[in-house]
């Protein structure tokens, strides 16, 4: 029974999708939509991720120096690790799931709204192609942003590790950034990037599909939001297992 | 005009619309109304679209809606326009943006006809000065004009009302159905208003159906609706005392309304 719930959701899904990426009946409309999506979702969070990402870095540069670091390492490894679990974990996986939290509930929300007050409705009378017009701008403008905010967090993580170094005085230094170039594979770089475009769909189309499909009122738009952000979580830290897997 | 032709509606195993069969005429206010849970909606619904109906035909000028393909059904749904009991204008656009959002999507106008077409359409419903307004900022029955100047701004062929009273007072309900009911006549549409309205049925009802438990009870105009004999009619209609011996007043004294 539950497997037939599941199967039947996902067919539901996969439907929806096949509505949205179909050719919007006016590009000048999808482009301006577009834009408008790129910075309410993506711009609007730049602050967020520069702020978690800065303190992170910060924390994960003192627990290192302090819970790694011995007499018998190099002094380098704290600064090393720091770069390591920012770019291959936490700037594209564990920043993808704040966005998750985030993004995912303002576009159920959104489209939930939209949907129990007939606004879905009044653009299907109008002939308009609603899950194209409402939802693939909300996916490109996410695909698009998706890999400057893993940039600009990798980035920021690493001024909150320079930051314990200067303010702090955990770690040198010289030693932070000799850890920091030690052994660096630019392939990490990108996989982030490619790791975060797939979380960038799941943060977009799972909240989407969860928002445009619901029945109900106001309980059930709060509802939608909720199984949003859980199930986009739960599908980034799924797929995170398989996509670390293919990449490494 | 459109046609509806033995048309049925069934959700799993409950029947809703059983064998509709009615013609709303161009040009006309044409008025469905029952009880609530009636099938009114769903009625409408079907004509739209927004439901495919279990059996039947729904003829727009002699096409048929039913048996459209989806890409057919896009481009007819091009000529309706739709009044929602909600209003459901979009609360991201102000008052302007919505009234030029059809144009902006259909119309192969510049910016500053869009601009003057939906600002004409405003001045139509007698609105003006709420242009950079948002949804949430003007009143119901302001944000009840904002829809009717959306839904004829491609001037549409066919006007759909849900319940276009809804929540409002009295006397804002005797504007929108004025203005309803002019549009239609200037325009020559075809206009279909699902309402519970006795004011709107007495009023701009020049072809009312009403709807009982999902079958076409009775079919009129306004002036007969007086002197029917159909007793479920006049429960409906005339439900409180005060209405029931108004009618029986006008009866018993050979007056009209």
């Amino acid at each position: 029974m539950l497997l037939h719930k599941w199967l039947t959701t996902f067919g539901q899904y996969l439907m929806l999708m096949g509505r949205v990426f179909s050719r919007p009946e006016r590009m000048r409309m999808f482009f301006k939509q577009y834009i408008t999506e790129m910075t309410q979702l993506g711009i609007n969070s730049i602050g967020i991720v520069l702020i978690i990402s800065f303190f992170i870095g910060a924390v994960i540069c003192i627990q290192m120096k302090l819970n790694i670091q011995s007499p018998w390492m190099p002094r380098w490894v704290a600064g090393y690790t720091t770069r390591e679990i920012l770019l291959l974990e936490f700037s594209s996986s564990i920043m993808c799931l704040i966005l998750a939290g985030k993004v995912g509930s303002n576009i159920a929300s959104e489209l939930g709204t939209m949907r129990v007050t007939q606004q879905i409705d009044a653009l299907e009378i109008m002939g308009i192609n609603s899950a194209c017009y409402l939802i693939l701008p909300k996916i490109i403008g996410m695909l698009t942003i998706m890999p400057f905010l893993v940039i600009f967090s990798s980035a920021t993580g690493i001024i909150g590790a320079y930051g314990t170094a200067y303010l702090g005085h955990i770690i040198t230094p010289d030693d932070l950034t000799q850890g920091l170039q030690h052994a660096f594979i630019p392939w990490f770089v990108w996989m982030s990037i490619i790791k975060s475009q797939f979380f960038a769909f799941i943060i977009s189309s799972v909240p989407a599909f969860c928002g445009y499909t619901v029945e109900g009122g106001s309980v059930n738009v709060g509802k939608a939001s909720t199984d949003a952000v859980v199930t986009s979580s739960v599908l980034i830290l799924f797929s995170d297992v398989f996509l670390t897997q293919l990449l490494s | 005009m459109i046609e509806v032709k033995h048309l049925y509606k069934s959700f799993e195993d409950r029947e809703v619309l059983k064998d509709i069969n009615t013609v709303f005429e161009d040009g006309k206010t044409n008025l469905i109304i029952g009880q609530s849970g009636s099938g009114k909606t769903v009625l409408m619904k079907n004509l739209v679209g927004l439901f495919e109906p279990t059996q039947g035909e729904i003829l727009y000028d002699g096409r048929n809606f039913v048996s459209m393909s989806k890409h057919e059904k896009v481009m007819m749904r091009r000529e309706m326009g739709m009044i929602f009991q909600s209003a459901a204008l979009f609360d991201s656009m102000t008052v302007l943006e919505n009234v030029m959002f059809p144009l902006d999507m259909f119309s192969s106008m510049t910016l500053r006809e869009r601009i003057r077409r939906a600002q004409d359409c405003l001045d139509r419903v007698n609105l003006t000065g709420a242009d950079e307004k948002f949804p949430g900022e003007i009143s119901g029955g302001m944000q009840k004009r904002v829809a009717i100047a959306r839904a004829i701004a491609l001037n549409p062929k066919y006007l759909f009302c849900d319940e276009p009273n809804s929540g409002l007072d009295p006397k804002t309900s005797l504007v929108i159905d004025d203005l309803l009911h002019s549009i239609t006549q200037e325009y020559n549409m075809t206009t279909i208003i699902n309402t519970h309205d006795m004011n709107s049925v007495m009023g701009i009802g020049e072809n009312i159906i009403f709807i009982y438990e999902g079958q076409k009870e009775w079919q009129g105009v306004s002036s007969q609706v007086m002197g029917t004999k159909n007793s479920r009619l006049t429960d409906f209609i005339f439900a409180s005392d005060l209405l029931k011996n108004m009618r029986r007043i006008v009866i018993d004294n050979g007056l009209s309304l």
